[in-house]
């Protein structure tokens, strides 16, 4: 389930931004810089491939009021090599992003307290090394970020987390429809 | 899912280098001319360019942004992509003032640059920049190509990109071992990229939305844009607001959409508009946009703009509606196609009383303002009274080119423009140096029209080096300076809002006449209002380029005006006493 509604004050809200593009070099750039000259911060950005061959999917997360949220959505839809951009609220999508732990090993062997904790959280070893052990926790920031507190105890000596992915609950699959019409083609040329 | 193939005839490819695939490409685009300047990195173009200069005429100017301005007014005029080429490096970087230019003022331009050879980049080579990072803002698109393969798919992909829908500039970016390579060419014009939809689909619910509101309202107000004209679609605006009977204003670059005589055509909007289009802004009951996108120059304080009125915006641009203003039926489309079927769902209707309001208003501004710039008492001269004699004497029967200033304002405000694609400005950017060269490519577009050049002192230094340009193709630009010793908006602005601090707005200026005629330029300068009108006439009748300056008083200031954060009712006719 979605964790909260992601409003906070001043009318800013948390959007997941998808946007389907042709595979081209560049077109990070030119998909951030629509950000950076309105001074949207992007919180988190992931770049992945679709459920559609050849087709590039960004995920990008921001906090944001709805207008300026509008407004960057369209100026990517705009963009030459973009095929469509959504904006989602947070109860609008499903999403899920990813932490990996590395913590010493000796924490787990000295008692069953490391154990219980990754237990408690549903996350999993990826893998025990003598001097070190790998813990994985896929979820909503807050639970991952929860998970870090407790481990702090043991020594974190390496944390990252991923970029937001998303699908959306919606039935409709908006940008498939959107597709079929678009072809498969990327460009077509006149026989003259 | 449907798949779409492109049928090829089997035509015979040839074998020819990347070079010349790029000569082939654009003279199968019907380019026959080109603005440029050559370096190390373009220069196998450049050599291919020689075996195709029967068809293709190269204009060789004097600096890079001198070539993309020159594009940029032979694009305005002709409605055709404008063309550029230039090497790697300071080359690049050079053009990059006019793509932004055109980008913002929607300029079809392919603008081909050399890039260092491929196996260099970014290990900082002789003259390498990166210019697809430093123009992807101001570009519509942009491609870096590194093998020769793709030169001719990519070219009409960049043509195809360039003029269709809200055209724009497109770089393309081509490494010299690219140029330098051999491919199998075959060309065939591109009429579909997949991921850009150029014009969006036209909602007859929309039109129908637009057409119930137009018939129900009391004091409509059309307000119209270059998007008018870069529709092609005068003819259909025009029968539109014959039709409706609703007075239309327009943003500059939409000034020469309907001549300036037409009797709806009620004046120019916005800072320095008339007093009666932007108190009436206020006063409609509905806006009706057509081909424009509420600049800020023309809405003032956005909070106060329009309350009161509906809103129907005709747009081609999805992103530009509700990005400035929120309307009320956004009616997507070509205006092309979307005004007439506009037009067919509307009555027949007059607005006497409604225009009578704007006439009005009129004879206020012009006891106020009008007759004061156009037939001056006082000893300077006006840049006015010059605009009012090219009236006289053109009956508005000329392409107009001006640079960026007061000047700018005045040719906007004063000019009977009475053809379609007559007046190029540079609206968006404000680029000073735009006039001079963007005249000279309106004059290569037009070579049978009358180009005149309202240019100010100011602006003409940025790109003076450009009449060296106009000596060696004896283009007959006529270049009118109207030189008030001053950067006089910046000069106004200071001795408006503050407090007559003229920081940095003097010029100690050159001979201009002189410097003309060092250039080859026939030339005359005019320091009295009795000479005026017969040094008008003279550089008319005059057959090559000509050069005349005149002495402009220098307090000449522009009104009206909506100053800065205020609303357009609060226009100001006059300055504080």
């Amino acid at each position: 389930m979605a964790s909260g509604n992601g409003i906070n004050g001043n009318g800013k809200q948390t959007y997941t931004i998808s946007a389907f593009s042709e595979n081209h070099i560049g077109l990070l750039n030119r998909i951030t810089i629509i950000f950076t000259r309105r001074h949207v911060n992007i919180e988190s950005l992931t770049v992945s491939v679709s459920a559609i061959k050849g087709i590039h999917k960004f995920t990008i997360v921001v906090n944001d009021t709805r207008e300026k949220v509008e407004q960057v959505v369209s100026q990517i839809e705009k963009l030459v090599e973009v095929l469509k951009a959504f904006y989602h609220t947070d109860d609008e999508v499903i999403y899920q992003e990813i932490a990996l732990f590395k913590v010493p090993t000796k924490a787990l062997i000295e008692g069953d307290e490391l154990e219980a904790t990754i237990r408690k959280h549903n996350a999993r070893i990826l893998e025990v090394r003598p001097e070190y052990t790998v813990i994985e926790k896929t979820g909503y920031k807050e639970e991952y970020l929860a998970l870090f507190d407790e481990l702090e105890k043991y020594k974190v000596l390496q944390f990252t987390s991923s970029g937001r992915v998303a699908v959306t609950r919606s039935s409709k699959e908006l940008f498939s429809t959107y597709l079929k019409e678009a072809g498969e083609i990327t460009a077509v040329y006149e026989n003259n | 899912m449907k798949k779409q193939i492109s049928i090829k005839k089997n035509k015979k490819k040839i074998r020819i280098t990347g070079a010349d695939a790029v000569m082939r490409s654009l003279a199968r685009e019907g380019v026959d001319t080109i603005f440029g300047y050559p370096g190390g990195a373009i220069m196998p173009i450049y050599d291919a360019l020689m075996d195709h200069s029967d068809k293709t005429k190269h204009i060789l100017t004097r600096h890079e942004q001198g070539a993309i301005h020159a594009a940029q007014g032979y694009a305005r005029v002709s409605g055709k992509v404008g063309v550029v080429l230039a090497t790697s490096g300071p080359g690049a970087t050079n053009l990059i003032t006019g793509i932004a230019d055109a980008m913002i003022d929607s300029t079809p331009l392919v603008c081909i640059t050399g890039q260092v050879t491929a196996s260099l980049l970014g290990s900082d080579a002789f003259q390498e920049t990166d210019v697809i990072g430093i123009s992807m803002p101001v570009t519509k698109w942009n491609y870096q190509i590194t093998k020769s393969e793709e030169i001719p798919e990519i070219i009409a992909q960049a043509f195809y990109i360039a003029r269709s829908g809200r055209p724009g500039p497109v770089l393309i970016d081509i490494a010299k071992n690219a140029q330098f390579g051999e491919l199998d060419f075959e060309y065939n014009k591109c009429i579909k990229v997949r991921s850009y939809v150029p014009v969006p689909k036209p909602d007859p619910e929309k039109i129908k939305e637009a057409a119930d509101l137009i018939n129900q309202a009391k004091k409509p107000f059309i307000l119209f844009g270059q998007g008018v004209i870069l529709g092609e679609a005068e003819d259909e605006f025009r029968a539109f607001v014959e039709k409706s009977g609703i007075p239309a204003a327009w943003t500059i670059l939409g000034a020469c959409a309907l001549p300036r005589k037409h009797p709806l055509n009620v004046g120019m909007l916005g800072m320095h508009g008339n007093y009666s289009t932007n108190i009436k802004t206020n006063e409609c009951d509905l806006l009706i946009a057509v081909g424009m996108r509420f600049d800020d120059r023309v809405t003032g304080d956005l909070k106060r703009y329009a309350k009161q009125a509906r809103i129907i915006h005709l747009e081609i641009d999805r992103s530009e509606v509700n990005k400035n203003v929120r309307v009320e039926v956004a009616v997507l489309g070509d205006v092309k196609v979307t005004l007439p079927a506009l037009t067919a769902r509307i009555k027949k209707r007059s607005h006497d009383s409604w225009l009578r309001e704007f006439r009005d208003a009129d004879k206020i501004e012009i006891k106020k303002v009008i007759t004061k710039d156009l037939f001056p008492t006082k000893e300077g001269l006006t840049m006015g009274e010059v605009i009012q004699i090219l009236n006289e004497k053109t009956g508005g029967n000329a392409i107009v080119v001006t640079d960026v200033g007061q000047h700018q304002m005045v040719t906007s405000r004063y000019f009977n423009f009475a053809n379609k694609r007559s007046y190029v400005t540079s609206g968006g950017l404000g680029t000073m140096g735009f006039g001079l060269p963007a005249a000279h490519g309106a004059k290569i577009a037009a070579p049978e029209e009358e180009v005149i050049l309202i240019v100010g002192d100011g602006g003409l230094q940025m790109t003076i080096q450009e009449l060296g340009t106009i000596n060696q193709t004896q283009a007959a630009v006529k270049i009118v300076l109207m030189n008030n010793k001053y950067l006089g908006m910046v000069r106004q602005w200071q001795e408006m809002f503050f407090e007559k601090r003229y920081s940095e707005t003097y010029l100690l200026n050159p001979d201009f006449v002189k410097v003309a005629e060092g250039f080859g330029i026939k030339g005359r300068k005019v320091l009295h209002r009795p000479e005026l009108a017969a040094a008008i006439q003279e550089m008319l009748d005059y057959k090559g380029p000509y050069f005349l300056e005149v002495s402009i008083e220098k307090e000449d200031n522009v009104f009206p005006m909506v100053p800065t954060g205020a609303s357009v009712s609060e226009v100001i006719l006059e300055p504080k006493k």
